[in-house]
């Protein structure tokens, strides 16, 4: 499992609303190898979703090249991208009536080849994930009464069932608690072991990515401003800067060093608000 | 959160018995109230003629032992209206089933983005023309231009609603009740003017199947057809809509691509069912939902049954209409949907369609 997963050069992207265009990915560059696991950082509004979008194919970037699996993406249906590359999203609305596994089995939707049914390889493809996902428990219960872990489970399947190469999360524990969202994480990394699987998540929390992910890459006005293990890529003048908030370095019981927003000695200094970055640290 | 499991087979979409109940019963359903419809009446006809007669046309086999008057009520007037009301339920339920699913949104029905205001505006201008052109394939210029018209303010709904970044649903509804608004009042100014058509505008407005034949079955069945099976084809891409248009992309879907042969499609089949009855109210809002919750959401049950049931429910509602002397069937397609739509809507209102 070696090479290039995906691979921007240079890359500009951003929306046309009615007040013309909004760039947010200001020429990008991004190497992401098979088999890696990497954390997208950076405050709100920095592009991470944008980036994520940009590799899925659900944004055309408007400069620059992109290359998946050694392929120009534009040269890619969106079939294909589906069989390759699966998108974990915050949160989904699951569709009332189904089961669990029918929900799960609708990442089959760009490999099923039967007509009316399912092929050996769809069903196997959806027990392995529901399996992989710590979800086969839940297979025949309705999408409509899970809890919040319960539902972030399924969409792992979901993603699972694809069968993808690449596994793009995007802001994957927002709605989790803390126990829930170390599953998560620890559900990618295993993933990444038993399947190859290449990963690349849009974080908020600098703890879960530092524990968790070896690689982090920090957005900021839509550049990569530091890339690399997380005692590099987390200094904490790259996150006062990248956050644009006052932060202070804590060392853990365990002997690392986090960087974490200053919480404030006193009342008053609640005052000073995102942007406003007083240094500490 | 074991992280062992065991390991066994998993099991979805609906169950071989659940669709064969669901689509035998279906059936059952059809062919009751088809030969409830061609039977009652004041002529008096018993199965054993009608059965014969049916034989008689199709094979040429047996002696006619009855009047020709009863063959003409049977053949000519009675088993085309009933076809027409199999092909054209079925057409519209299909569609409503495929507009839920498409606009995520419970109380679509096949009519919403434009297609009967436009055929209205067709037909109504085609009676108050003061020509009549020859018909084609049997057609008069009403149900051609109502074809036409149906279609074209689809289209036009769709170009309207569709921007550089895609066509959103939200567009697409707005801009088809702002068509049906203009072309609505187009036909408001034609009925002002009708003078004496006034009673056969009303008429067509309404929704009847009185004036069926097997010119316009012939028309509109194999375009419904068509319509449907194609739809049904799709199953698995209406069923990944439902997860939104942003996952249905990540799992493989073209999105925009699948909008504009949805919209075709339904369309399609709405316009053609539109052109031969009118107006038919409800039944393409109700029927989805009937089915849904009795044989759930999977599109590839759903579509069929529908298909069935919509069929079936016309059909009994147009022989409501004929034994309550002749009201148009839209009048009564809409007092028994009326009730259940506001139903449907309490229902919604406390989440039961939506989930969470």
């Amino acid at each position: 499992m070696t090479g290039t997963a995906i691979r921007l050069d240079r890359v500009e992207a951003g929306y046309r609303g009615a007040g013309g265009e909004r760039r947010v990915l200001n020429g990008l560059d991004l190497t992401v190898d098979r088999g890696e696991m990497v954390a997208l950082l950076g405050a709100n509004g920095s592009g991470k979703t944008t980036l994520l979008n940009v590799m899925a194919g659900t944004i055309r970037p408007s400069a620059g090249a992109i290359e998946l699996f050694g392929r120009p993406l534009a040269s890619w249906s969106r079939g294909e991208i589906a069989r390759s590359v699966a998108v974990l999203p915050q949160s989904l609305e699951l569709p009332a009536g189904f089961r669990v596994a029918e929900v799960v089995a609708m990442g089959r939707t760009a490999h099923g080849a039967r007509w009316f049914g399912w092929t050996p390889g769809d069903l196997r493809a959806v027990e392995d994930a529901l399996r992989d996902a710590d979800a086969a428990d839940l297979a025949d219960r309705p999408v409509t009464e899970l809890s919040g872990g319960e539902r972030q489970r399924v969409l792992v399947a979901l993603a699972l069932a694809q069968e993808p190469s690449l596994l793009l999360l995007d802001e994957p524990t927002t709605h989790l608690d803390i126990a829930h969202a170390a599953w998560l994480l620890a559900s990618v990394a295993r993933l990444r072991q038993l399947r190859g699987l290449t990963a690349v998540m849009v974080l908020h929390d600098l703890v879960l990515a530092s524990a968790w992910s070896p690689r982090i890459a920090v957005l900021h006005a839509g550049h990569i401003v530091a890339d690399g293990p997380p005692e590099e890529a987390l200094r904490a003048d790259i996150v006062r800067d990248a956050y644009g908030v006052a932060v202070e370095t804590v060392v853990t019981d365990a002997g690392r060093r986090l960087v974490v927003p200053h919480v404030p000695a006193s009342a008053s200094e609640h005052a000073s608000g995102p942007g406003s970055s007083s240094s500490v640290g | 959160m074991s992280a062992t499991t065991a390991v066994r087979r998993v099991t979805f979409g609906p169950s071989p018995g659940r669709t064969t109940l669901t689509l035998g019963l279906g059936a059952v359903l059809v062919v009751v109230a088809a030969t409830a419809a061609v039977l009652a009446g004041t002529s008096g006809i018993g199965i054993g003629d009608a059965v014969a007669i049916v034989v008689h046309r199709l094979t040429g086999i047996g002696p006619v032992t009855w009047p020709s008057s009863a063959e003409t009520i049977v053949w000519e007037l009675r088993l085309p209206r009933v076809l027409a009301g199999m092909v054209v339920g079925a057409g519209l339920a299909c569609a409503g089933a495929v507009f839920q699913a498409l606009l995520r949104n419970p109380l679509a029905d096949p009519y919403i983005i434009g297609p009967a205001a436009g055929a209205s505006l067709g037909a109504v201008a085609a009676l108050l023309l003061p020509v009549t052109l020859a018909g084609w394939l049997g057609l008069g210029l009403v149900q051609l231009l109502a074809f036409v018209g149906g279609l074209a303010a689809v289209a036009v709904v769709f170009t309207v609603a569709r921007g550089r970044g895609g066509t959103p649903v939200v567009t697409l509804l707005l801009a088809g009740y702002a068509i049906s608004s203009l072309l609505s009042a187009a036909v408001a100014v034609m009925i002002f003017n009708a003078g004496e058509r006034l009673g056969a505008v009303i008429s067509w407005l309404l929704g009847s199947l009185a004036g069926a034949s097997w010119a316009r079955v012939g028309f509109a069945a194999p375009l419904i057809i068509i319509s449907f099976t194609l739809l049904l084809l799709r199953w698995r891409r209406l069923n990944a809509l439902l997860l939104g248009e942003a996952q249905a992309a990540h799992i493989g879907l073209d999105v925009e691509r699948e909008k504009r042969i949805l919209v075709a499609l339904a369309a399609l089949a709405t316009s053609a069912g539109v052109a031969i009855s009118g107006t038919i109210g409800f039944v393409g809002l109700v029927v989805p939902h009937l089915v849904r919750l009795a044989a759930g959401p999977d599109h590839r049950l759903l579509l069929p049954a529908s298909m069935l049931y919509g069929a079936a429910l016309l059909v009994l509602a147009d022989l409501g209409a004929r034994m309550a002397g002749g009201i148009p069937v839209g009048v009564v397609t809409a007092l028994i949907g009326a009730p259940f739509f506001l139903w449907l809507l309490r229902r919604s209102i406390a989440g039961g369609w939506v989930s969470r």
